[in-house]
């Protein structure tokens, strides 16, 4: 291997491991992919680089354009990332209520932090960047719920890995968030397995994040299509925290909140099968969420129900 | 009867009850016998149709019905349902 252009090219190539102890069934592999792995410590590297490759196609960037992107932490710190080397401004519509270190990221790679009402959810941050956009011609906005590139992104990079490093998985589990993990990893499987299964862990969302108006205000992104799932479970923080903990404690792997609840239905599906292989994708790494101090300490009632933790 | 948890957003039509009971031996039968119990749920969980309003999931113990048998999906009252909004995921 030589030596890459630049931190952009470090993306993917994320390692894939077996979780022996961690596993509930002997009879059934179970295996993780590490997309803390990535240069800014989470799976969105992969879409963040198609993304902005993409709009670069299109002609819609130019040195000093701003890119807007409504984002949780993830994306934002990814677009963030590439835009300090390309040489783009970013402004990130993120919800007041996540962990301090996605704004203290997102500012350390030179983007603006725009909030958006906590109690609206993600629904909040994207209803706002969307308005932003069309009110202000400047703004240039990926839009990872909507762009075909997240999931070709996962379809062409992200797939191929397991496929290469696990091409008996039966099973595939990831968090579902824009659904462009399971769109793109989820189409390049099954034309490699068509009998594999691609499961969705969505977490429950906590009471006082849950601020609509009306049902008219819900949400299903636009690049999900729900009938390319084979099931689709709900877990609770207090699992995900749970299953989190639980992988640090057994197999050294120190990972964030939603792969906690990846790895709490990856362990219900494996407990229920006679054999057969299934693959978690672990988005993130548990830096972003070390303030809260989720290792030592059980989050009070009140914070699980009004914390962003996914 | 089934147990069925009702999110914020709907509270306002069962007398801003966290959860309610339901009888039936489906999904389907559950979801109508709550709107017959509280009418204003009729048309924020189905359509004219009959079928699940879109920005609606139902969770049969944690999975979602859709990828069950949806409105004929089994239940028994050890069983428990959780209603919630279609909302994105962070990202």
């Amino acid at each position: 291997m030589s030596a890459f252009s630049s931190l952009i090219d470090a993306i993917g190539r994320t390692p894939m491991v077996e979780l022996q102890r961690f596993n509930p069934n002997p009879r059934v592999r179970m295996l993780a992919k590490l997309e803390g792995q990535n240069p800014t410590g989470s799976v969105k590297d992969r879409v963040a680089r198609y993304m902005i490759d993409g709009l670069e196609s299109e002609g819609r960037l130019s040195p000093g354009s701003i890119i807007l992107e409504p984002s949780s932490g993830n994306t934002g710190i990814s677009l963030a990332m590439i835009a300090r080397i390309r040489g783009y401004n970013v402004t990130i519509v993120m919800p007041d209520n996540v962990t301090r270190e996605r704004r203290q990221l997102l500012e350390m790679y030179g983007a603006q932090v725009i909030d958006s009402v906590g109690s609206l959810g993600s629904n909040g941050a994207i209803a706002l960047a969307r308005q932003m956009a069309a009110d202000e011609p400047r703004y240039v906005m990926p839009d990872q719920y909507a762009n075909p590139m997240n999931a070709l992104a996962h379809y062409e990079t992200t797939a191929p890995e397991i496929i290469a490093d696990c091409p008996e998985v039966d099973v595939f589990v990831a968090g579902l968030g824009t659904g462009g993990t399971l769109m793109g990893v989820g189409r390049r499987l099954r034309e490699h397995n068509p009998s594999v299964r691609i499961v969705a862990a969505e977490p429950m969302p906590g009471e006082q994040v849950q601020g609509l108006r009306s049902l008219d205000e819900g949400f299903v992104p636009e690049i999900l299509d729900a009938t390319a799932l084979d099931g689709r479970f709900l877990v609770t923080t207090e699992e995900s925290i749970e299953a989190m903990r639980r992988l640090t404690a057994t197999e050294a792997i120190f990972a964030g909140v939603s792969s906690g609840g990846v790895l709490a239905v990856a362990s219900r599906l494996a407990e229920q099968m006679e054999t057969g292989t299934v693959v978690a994708l672990l988005a993130d790494g548990g830096w972003k969420y070390l303030s809260e101090d989720l290792w030592r300490r059980d989050p009070t009632d009140d914070e699980l129900e009004a914390l962003n933790l996914w | 009867m089934t147990s069925v948890r009702v999110p914020p957003v709907l509270r306002v039509h069962v007398d801003g009850q966290k959860e309610v009971a339901a009888s039936g031996g489906t999904v389907g039968e559950i979801l109508n016998d709550l709107v017959a119990r509280h009418p204003g749920l009729g048309e924020q969980l189905l359509k004219a149709d009959g079928s699940l309003h879109r920005f609606v999931n139902v969770y049969l113990n944690g999975q979602d019905v859709r990828y069950l048998a949806v409105l004929d999906t089994p239940v028994t009252d050890s069983d428990a349902l959780i209603i919630l909004p279609a909302m994105a995921g962070g990202a």
